[in-house]
């Protein structure tokens, strides 16, 4: 018994938190009005297979708090309750609880209880508002239906008399299971004389044999064969077969397994999925019986509710419901005279069960056909770390120069062989690019995980600015990188959260204007060549040039008599600190946020760009590369080092005359690129290398792009073009002003990315230092 | 290229030190953290960086940074010949492990140096810094300085360049 659970911590964990974006989504999708089955379905897994796996790993907090959603949810599955407006918040709100308690718990932090428990407050007030008002009633009927099956039967139903009275525990998750145990045998018992009369009811018999080991699963065997209950008249015989001694009793085993009949209009797909999450954990079989065995049935139920009804006592009292297996287990070994007797009765009584079935070939429903039908919803996918993957990235980098190194020596090789061995190696070449390809894409996720918060972060927005949006997802499948999808979110964040507060319109505003109160907020992503446009619009105000220059010239960002276009003026929004709304709000508005999007955007090697449309709406896209592990380069030469500077920044390359220079201030450089006066940057200067060429004619000047700034870089010499792995230089040592990081060039040598904006402000600095 | 590692066995209570030599003194690096010895060969230069740092080189796939010991020692820098080494070590820093490589003149042996064989390093007063000196001690009457590597990569060698 000393299995350490500890290892499956991680795994829990994962999938929680996975299975919570799941519920998160569901709820978002339910229909207050009609509430589709299968969303509650989901979400009511979700909670139980969080509270399942939290009381196996000993979470209490989370078992507990899980369990009073569950025991809501399963109010709503039933259709007991309808899902509310207010309800819906709660539910998301507990997500949010389930998720910070969760993280808690994976990084040993205090839980924040108090909130906690405020929501499991709100929870079970939302439940005993339900059990006032349209649980009493039914209570009392159950009661009267009570006492009519025990006169019906002449069978006095002694043993489920106190389970009613037993809960004195103050806990209410006790009242509650109090209250579905009273229930549960009422309503098995009255409808089994009708039954006989209900053709279209079917009988199933159905064998449960759970493993030992089902309870370590988070599986209660007592819900199960009480949901049973609720589908049809059960009938229930426990076997006690493999029940050991007690003091070789290990209460955390399960020894009992159970003989069950049910009765009602219930198809074998409702059955199973109440077994659902024993699937594997236990021998099932289920089998309808053609004739319906009345008689024995009736008795058989009342034998074996007390038996359920022993179960809940039991489990009442302990109040505590992951006690449940072993409470049943003890239920099972103390009363050994009622054990005695209900077990002869139900030997008596449950002969035709035990008897040959009449359909042998319907019993092979085999558990394989089971499990494949379950695992139709699997995607065929396996879990593998980033590290891993990075590693495979690396041999396969590491391969690609080997490759490299046998190619130049095949150039150079002579003889018979030497065209096989360039024909071998060119094969090589291909099967390595698609072997890079494929590793690459293996890193490839697709957007719908960072679009994925979007549904719940605008539906808050929209609630507390008092606004309406729809939101539409579009492109969700579109793959990139993980890296980059990882840096994305933010920047989509602060667009999403803009476009809500500053550009859509409240609803009677959009109205006067002749919009649809609902406004409308598109995300969408595409591939687009090498790379992946994400673009954010909206259906508002969009931006006012007028009044955005206004404040810059108020701000002093721009001069008095500055003219600038449109698009420039939009561009302004881009700055720092700048901010048109009137007020500040918690949501936005305090002018940081654009220029960190445009900067996050920038640092992966992206763009942005605004399409506004005065009074109807702006548009925000995002150009980015699709990974980040690999770039288009192109080497260049300064004295004996090689550079690579990345493609995409490079404008232009260009010899410039003796003579066309000029002098700022007697120190910086600017030549005459198309009419614009671009600075030069000297990079031996900035790198502190010895070059080769001193006079500008001699090199070469490369017109690069950084930080929005044209700068003209003067160099020795252009080498070739080629695509290089990006490594970086801060996993052994550290950031590096200019550099980016490095690569593994085809002789094994390492050569230097540049970073333009940051040799552009190192050079900047230099100047102003002098 | 590694098999030095493995000519001499751990006595009990002893700690295997690869010692190499620099200026004409024996340094001992603990053993643990030596992940290979490999020749010097060319690396490519990192721009605005302290003179020690020679460069990174491609170790297997990875960017590792060189070390020139004797330049971080002060001692006066010399002509690389046969002889001269990187040694890989894995250092840990508050953030994460790092490799780098360590030039020294030539690497000599791997000793074990017992408990009662070591001593506190001596205190030179502020003049001296021997911060990144773990202790001394007599190997074959020789004396071996036991380097501390942690510390010398948290006493700037690395942390220091981040600032830039």
């Amino acid at each position: 018994m000393t299995l350490d659970l500890t290892q499956f911590h991680d795994a829990f964990f994962e999938e929680s938190f996975e299975a919570l974006d799941s519920m998160e989504a569901a709820l978002l999708k339910l229909d207050l009005g009609a509430p589709d089955a299968e969303l509650v379905n989901t979400i009511f897994r979700v909670a139980h297979s969080i509270k399942g796996g939290s009381a196996t790993f000993g979470f209490s907090e989370i078992a507990s708090f899980t369990h009073s959603l569950e025991t809501l949810l399963d109010e709503l599955r039933s259709n007991k309750l309808q899902v509310t407006s207010p309800m819906l918040d709660l539910l998301l709100k507990s997500v949010d609880a389930m998720r910070d308690m969760l993280r808690a718990v994976q990084n040993k932090t205090p839980i924040d209880s108090q909130r906690v428990a405020d929501l499991q407050f709100d929870t079970e007030a939302i439940l005993a508002q339900r059990t006032t008002t349209a649980g009493v009633v039914p209570a009392a009927v159950t009661a009267a239906a009570a006492q009519q099956g025990a006169n019906a039967t002449a069978t006095t139903n002694g043993a489920s008399a106190p389970v009613v009275t037993a809960p004195t525990a103050s806990s209410p998750s006790a009242a509650q299971d109090a209250g579905a145990s009273a229930s549960a045998p009422a309503v098995a018992a009255p409808p089994a004389p009708p039954a006989a009369s209900v053709p279209s009811s079917r009988q199933w018999k159905i064998s449960f044999r759970p493993y030992p080991e089902l309870f370590a699963r988070g599986n209660d065997p007592l819900r199960m064969l009480r949901e049973l209950a609720e589908l049809g008249t059960l009938g229930v015989e426990a076997s006690f077969d493999s029940l050991p001694a007690f003091d070789a009793l290990n209460p955390e085993k399960c020894f009992l397994s159970w003989s069950l009949e049910l009765s009602g209009s219930v198809d074998e797909a409702a059955i199973r999925e109440v077994f659902d999450w024993a699937e594997g954990d236990c021998e099932l079989e289920i089998v309808e019986v053609a004739a319906p065995v009345a008689a024995a049935a009736v008795d058989d139920d009342i034998v074996n509710h007390d038996l359920i009804a022993e179960f809940d006592a039991m489990m009442a009292a302990d109040a505590a419901p992951k006690y449940a297996p072993v409470a049943a287990a003890a239920a099972a070994v103390n009363p050994p005279q009622e054990e005695a007797v209900n077990r002869r009765a139900a030997e008596e009584a449950t002969e035709p069960t035990i008897a040959p079935n009449p359909h042998p070939e319907t019993s092979k429903i085999s558990k394989s056909e089971a499990t494949a039908a379950s695992g139709i919803g699997d995607s065929g996918s396996i879990r593998v770390s980033v590290e891993k993957i990075d590693e495979l990235m690396n041999t396969v980098g590491e391969l690609v120069i080997t490759q490299s190194m046998l190619s130049q020596l095949g150039k150079n090789l002579e003889g018979s062989a030497s065209e096989q061995f360039r024909m071998g190696l060119a094969e090589l070449e291909r099967n390595m690019r698609e072997l890079q390809e494929s590793v690459m894409r293996v890193r490839m996720l697709p957007i719908s995980f960072v679009f994925s918060r979007f549904p719940r972060m605008v539906r808050d927005l929209a609630q507390r600015l008092g606004k309406e949006v729809n939101l539409v997802l579009t492109g969700e499948q579109t793959e990139l990188d993980k890296t980059v999808l990882e840096k994305i979110g933010d920047p989509l964040v602060h667009l999403v959260r803009n476009s809500i507060d500053h550009g859509i319109e409240k609803p009677d505003v959009r109205k006067g204007l002749g919009k649809p109160a609902v406004g409308t907020l598109k995300l969408d992503a595409q591939h687009r060549g090498g790379n992946i446009c994400v673009e954010v619009s909206d259906d508002g105000g969009g931006m006012n040039p007028a009044k955005i220059l206004a404040k810059a010239r108020s701000r002093g960002v721009i001069g008095p008599n500055d003219v600038l276009t449109d698009a420039q003026a939009c561009e302004l929004i881009f700055m720092p600190g700048f901010s048109t709304a009137e007020t500040t709000t918690d949501v936005s508005g305090r002018g940081v946020g654009l220029d960190v999007v445009r900067r996050n955007v920038k640092e992966l090697g992206g763009t942005i760009e605004i399409r506004n449309d005065v009074g109807r709406g702006a548009r925000f896209i995002i150009t980015l590369p699709l990974t980040l592990a690999i770039v288009d380069g192109q080497s260049i030469a300064v004295g004996k080092q090689n550079y690579i500077v990345p493609l995409i920044s490079i404008i232009e390359s260009l010899q410039i005359k003796q003579g066309a220079l000029n002098r700022v201030a007697g120190q910086g450089e600017v030549f005459s690129f198309r009419g614009d006066y671009v600075p030069v940057i000297r990079l031996h200067e900035v790198f502190g290398v010895e070059p080769r060429a001193h006079e500008l004619h001699q090199g070469l000047i490369v017109i690069v792009e950084g930080d929005g700034r044209r700068v003209g870089l003067f160099v020795d010499d252009l080498l070739g073009q080629q695509q290089v792995v990006i490594k970086s230089l801060e996993t052994n040592y550290g950031h590096i002003d200019g550099v980016s990081g490095a690569t593994i060039l085809g002789d094994g040598s390492v050569a230097l990315i540049l970073d333009l904006p940051g040799i552009i402000r190192r050079a900047g600095a230099g100047m102003r230092a002098n | 290229m590694n098999q030095v590692a493995t000519t001499t066995e751990p006595s009990h209570g002893a700690e295997q030190f690869l010692t190499f030599v620099l200026g004409g003194e024996e340094y001992g690096v603990t053993i643990l953290q030596v992940q290979g010895i490999q020749g010097w060969d060319r690396c490519t230069p990192i721009p605005n960086t302290p003179d020690y740092i020679l460069g990174v080189i491609n170790l297997r796939g990875a960017i590792v940074p060189i070390v020139d010991l004797r330049r971080r020692f002060g001692m006066p820098a010399a002509e690389f010949g046969p002889t001269t080494v990187v040694i890989v070590v894995r250092v840990a820093t508050e953030r994460s492990e790092r490799t780098l490589g360590l030039v020294v003149d030539a690497v000599s042996e791997v000793c074990n140096v017992n408990a009662e064989e070591r001593q506190p390093a001596p205190d030179f007063g502020a003049g001296i810094k021997t911060d990144f000196v773990k202790g001394l001690a007599t190997v074959d009457k020789r004396m071996v300085i036991l380097l501390d590597i942690d510390r010398l990569v948290s006493e700037g060698l690395l942390g220091e360049l981040s600032v830039h």
